[in-house]
């Protein structure tokens, strides 16, 4: 696919749920509920099947640094990590002053100027000038990247994967050209927005949404999905993140609630153990498996309140620690299990 | 973060206020508070000292800032104070539950406080456009204001700057803490704010600046009025560099862009002064010894390690840190079971399972989802734990308030009760 035509006509819904020739994932979600890690996990899950992934993050956070466990990135794309069977994973920071000055030198072959520029606050006026121009630089360094090609004419990368802003900024972020609209009528920044929206609305683009089976965080998503549907972004999944294992038999979960337990065969069974306080003990972790069984029949009713989303919906399991290079690898083998991959 | 930072003259002490006290005598058992000597952080006497009128929370994004804003400006107004509460987007159901239902700036009475002697709470939610629009009206004349506010870039500009929402959230405070009783009194003797979920905890503190200079800024000035930038020989110089500038950003950004934030910036000139004094007053206001900063952070380690650049900058700052909260915090149940002899057990109960077939369990699937459960619990609190440890490890001297994890998520006003209490036991429970 080398144009960037939107498709003729959208899939069944609006979700693109074969993810086999999509070049840019974009990943987004609540605050904490662990885009990062979901979007280095899907990062790493496409490099497994051969490619060549970048993964790009916009806020300055360090995060993929992070999620790799590697020293903090610089302005330029580095090799994150390299799987069997020759894919690869790069990332890349993308800084919207380094980015614009990078554009200007290409574009307008500044040399010298770029420093003056820079010397008379022109740099920082034109990035922090308005949200748009700024978010334009972000993504247009994610346009150009998922464009290039190398000397032989191949793809540079065959897959871009954005670590976005969190759902509360994602749509105007993504909104690009309407943001730049009212701003730059003419110009560059504005072609460069409207190939960006080309780009985005086409059918080689998806926005997944990382959500915690929370309250909070599910609201925010089933906001989300309607308001990027709204602006006619096309949707790709929702991730849920961390959801807990049942840990407890369903006959038996039911049997703990009613209060339905045989307390001096538990308190026997823990004496074997050692365990002696005269059914302290056995108080204590009833109660503590209590509050898990209703923590997933919580977590259930979030998750039914994703049913009616009409988008694939993945579960990724709890990990032990949630941040660490060796749940990313974890959680990348769960999508490379649960997602379709044509 | 390194060693270095302990060193730091005045450190620890420097910047931490009423509310503390060391309990050295603190059980420590394997389910309680982190076992590095962190003082505590009280809470209730922080919230009940009348000089504390304003309370800023304050953390990354998803750590339950609002919640812990709310639960706290609850407490407050029930042990008689007279509390306004500004938050920035709560969730819809915490939203209904303080009676938020208009956006209009405005804190308003939130129904169902049953509070003590004189004690009320009121809450808003912050309008970032018309905080701005405000402000714009009050420092210019009609005319001028219209102009100002039909502009194109003000427009993108109010509702969108990276920032904006940061300096009105301040600006907000500023204004509610002037507001006066017909006796003179002030109306609120306490504020609680909650912070725009920013990137970065440290852009509550940065963008007003970030906002303030950027319209003061060099390139704008020049701008507007190169004669004005420098001496003669020096204009030389920057005039032909401005019109490089000029001639560039207006090929990227198109002159209309350019035109506009000129108009703009020439319309405000006359208001920047107004400007920049209440954002520096509103900035003071925050270092008084009034203000208590409570850095609010979930017990995982990416957070806490945002938590802790918050710190380091409030203390560099000398801003009031009053301490940390740890919300969400995973304990397990007390009990002497070893979650690794619990996990073994597992094992030979579902080979026992295994081998008898369909035969009658009796209570062995509730002891192995029992022994389960345990299991993981503790090592998610030994995780937590081991978070909340370092944090207090890297800072010490910093109060830390410990929120345990609740059943259910928390979405009305009872709901802010427990936690309320929870904020005061702060980790004793």
């Amino acid at each position: 696919m080398s144009h960037l035509e939107p498709p003729d006509e959208a899939p069944a819904g609006d979700a693109r749920d074969d993810w086999s020739r999509i070049r840019l994932h974009i990943v987004t979600g609540k605050g904490g509920a662990g885009k990062t890690t979901v979007a280095s996990a899907l990062a790493l899950t496409v490099a497994s099947l051969g490619k060549r992934v970048l993964l790009v993050e916009v806020e300055g956070r360090q995060g993929l640094a992070q999620a790799f466990d590697v020293a903090p990135l610089g302005t330029g794309e580095e090799r994150l990590v390299r799987v069997s069977g020759g894919g690869e994973v790069w990332g890349l920071a993308v800084e919207a002053k380094a980015a614009l000055i990078e554009y200007l030198s290409i574009f307008y072959h500044l040399g010298s100027a770029g420093g003056v520029l820079e010397k008379l606050g022109a740099i920082d006026f034109a990035t922090t000038i308005a949200p748009g121009v700024r978010d334009v630089l972000r993504i247009g360094k994610v346009y150009e990247a998922v464009g290039r090609r190398d000397s032989s004419g191949a793809h540079a990368y065959d897959v871009a994967v954005l670590d976005a802003p969190p759902t509360g900024r994602v749509s105007s972020f993504l909104n690009v050209n309407e943001e730049v609209a009212e701003l730059a009528k003419v110009g560059p920044i504005r072609n460069q927005a409207d190939s960006i929206t080309r780009m985005l609305h086409s059918e080689l683009c998806v926005v997944h949404i990382v959500t915690l089976l929370e309250e909070m965080p599910i609201q925010e998503s089933i906001e989300a999905v309607a308001e990027l549907r709204e602006r006619g972004l096309p949707l790709g999944a929702v991730i849920v993140n961390q959801a807990r294992d049942a840990l407890v038999d369903a006959d038996a979960a039911g049997r703990l609630l009613a209060g339905d337990v045989d307390l001096d065969a538990l308190s026997a069974h823990l004496e074997t153990l050692g365990v002696r306080d005269g059914g302290q003990s056995v108080q204590a972790l009833l109660t503590q498996t209590r509050g898990h069984v209703e923590r997933l029949a919580l977590e259930d009713d979030q998750l039914a309140a994703l049913d009616d989303l009409g988008l694939p919906v993945y579960v990724l399991p709890h990990v032990l620690d949630p941040t660490g290079a060796s749940s990313v690898r974890e959680l990348a083998q769960v999508l490379a299990d649960e997602a379709v991959w044509g | 973060m390194s060693d270095t930072t302990r060193g730091r003259p005045g450190s620890p002490e420097r910047g931490t206020r009423a509310g503390r006290s060391t309990r050295p005598e603190r059980p420590r058992s394997p389910g309680s508070a982190p076992a590095v000597e962190e003082p505590t952080l009280e809470i209730d006497a922080l919230i009940d000292d009348p000089s504390t009128r304003v309370v800023v929370c304050c953390g990354s994004g998803g750590v339950g800032k609002t919640t812990t804003a709310a639960a706290l400006a609850l407490r407050a107004a029930t042990r008689g104070r007279r509390v306004a509460v500004m938050t920035i987007d709560p969730a819809r159901r915490l939203a209904q539950a303080l009676g938020l239902v208009h956006l209009d700036n405005t804190p308003r009475a939130v129904p169902g406080i049953t509070a003590d002697g004189a004690g009320s709470l009121d809450a808003m939610m912050l309008d970032m456009k018309r905080t701005f629009d405000e402000v714009v009206q009050a420092h210019a004349t009609p005319e001028k204001a219209a102009q100002i506010l039909a502009n194109p870039f003000y427009i993108a500009l109010s509702s969108s700057f990276a920032g904006t929402q940061e300096y009105m959230a301040m600006e907000k405070l500023g204004q509610l803490h002037e507001q006066r009783l017909p006796d003179g009194r002030p109306r609120w003797d306490l504020i609680v704010v909650d912070t725009p979920p920013s990137r970065s905890a440290l852009d509550f503190l940065d963008a007003p600046q970030r906002l303030g200079s950027f319209l003061d800024g060099r390139f704008i000035r020049l701008l507007i009025a190169p004669a004005k930038a420098g001496g003669r020989a020096y204009l030389k110089v920057v005039s032909t560099g401005m019109s490089i500038a000029r001639s560039a950003l207006g090929k990227v950004l198109g002159t209309q862009l350019l035109d506009d934030v000129q108009t703009l910036v020439a319309a405000l000139d006359t208001m920047f002064g107004g400007f920049r004094e209440r954002a520096d007053v509103t900035y003071a206001l925050l270092q008084q010894s009034g203000t208590a900063f409570l850095v609010v952070s979930s017990p995982e380690r990416d957070a806490l390690r945002e938590a802790g650049y918050f710190v380091e900058r409030l203390q560099a700052d000398d801003m009031p840190l009053a301490g940390v909260v740890v919300n969400r915090l995973v304990r397990a149940a007390g009990t002497p079971l070893d979650p690794a002899e619990a996990l073994r057990e597992v094992e030979r109960l579902e080979q026992d399972a295994a081998s008898e077939g369909a035969g009658p369990a009796g209570e062995r699937d509730v002891l192995a989802g029992m022994l389960r459960v345990h299991a993981a619990t503790a090592h998610t609190a030994a995780r937590h734990l081991e978070a909340a440890d370092r944090f207090a490890r890297r800072h010490p001297g910093v109060p830390m308030c410990i929120v345990p994890m609740a059943a259910v998520d928390v979405h009305d006003l009872d709901g802010l009760r427990e936690i309320g209490d929870a904020l005061a036991a702060g980790g004793r429970a």
